[in-house]
């Protein structure tokens, strides 16, 4: 499920719009997905405060999204782009590749309810395809 | 058994409560086909869905949103029994229609998105937790027939 020309466009100017508030959504994506998705705590059980909120979900929220947002710069070539940010989560993280697909799903959760108006079906797909291959693009040194 | 809190059922009653069945429904059906459009393969009775606009207008893929939401809503008034509620419409799903039921789960969350659009800041974390417990048991009680 390549994405096509089409797909990298909408993207680009969705993420133009969202581009302001998207620290907001990085932490409340991955604030969401740690309340509705509890087994994706054991990853941070370093961290005293797992709660929307919370400093730590607040940093570490703008950092994947900080990434995220990179990536879509980065659409033409997202397995060379998101290289060492794979050797990382590989070697280092070791995060089950499963929970890639549950934390895009909480960041499409938190854009529909921010941009209600502005994410339609078409760039809903769009979206979805690409945090697919953003993911697949993270797994990409697992083995 | 699945045990429900008191604020888990308050909470999923509140979001039904806050629907317009004859909008959300059409919606989630609408999105499921768009963004998962091998989903159309259950639907190639409902005349042309050959793009986003098409599908959007038309009337039976509106008309069978509706009879979905309608069917969540028997689920949500017979929460503590939903596998025995879903039973027949779990055996039409697997020997009748034939669907496969990993796209109930993609269903599951096109609808959550359009609710999670539709209620805005007023779908918490909480709200979704439970809300996404509640579909998850209604996938698993249509399920329950395939062998």
């Amino acid at each position: 499920m390549s994405l096509t020309a089409k797909d990298k466009a909408v993207v680009k100017a969705f993420w133009g719009k969202i581009a302001s508030k998207a620290d907001a959504i990085g932490e409340e994506a991955l604030g969401r997905m740690l309340t509705v998705y509890p087994q994706t705590k054991i990853y941070f059980a370093h961290w005293p405060d797992h709660s929307l909120g919370s400093a730590q979900v607040k940093k570490h929220g703008e950092t994947v999204m900080g990434a995220i947002t990179a990536a879509v710069g980065k659409m033409d070539d997202l397995i060379g782009g998101l290289s060492s940010l794979s050797d990382l989560h590989a070697t280092k993280l070791r995060v089950d590749p499963g929970n890639f697909k549950i934390l895009s799903h909480n960041i499409l959760v938190t854009l529909a309810i921010n941009f209600p108006a502005d994410f339609t079906a078409e760039v809903h797909v769009a979206v979805d395809k690409f945090l697919a291959a953003l993911s697949a693009a993270l797994a990409d040194k697992y083995r | 058994m699945v045990v429900w809190t008191k604020q888990e059922r308050a909470c999923i009653q509140d979001i039904f409560s806050k629907l317009n069945y004859e909008d959300t429904g059409p919606k989630a059906l609408q999105r499921t086909l768009i963004v998962y459009p091998w989903t159309q393969r259950y639907f190639t009775s409902f005349g042309n869905l050959y793009n986003a606009e098409a599908i959007m207008s038309n009337q039976k893929v509106a008309a069978h949103g509706t009879i979905i939401l309608h069917g969540l809503d028997r689920a949500m008034k017979n929460m503590d029994d939903i596998k025995s509620t879903y039973a027949q419409l779990s055996m039409l799903h697997s020997e009748k229609l034939h669907v496969d039921p990993d796209n109930f789960r993609l269903l599951a969350d096109c609808l959550t998105i359009v609710i999670a659009a539709t209620m805005g800041t007023s779908f918490t974390a909480d709200a979704q937790a439970a809300w996404q417990k509640f579909l998850a048991v209604v996938v698993s009680a249509l399920c329950r027939q395939y062998h």
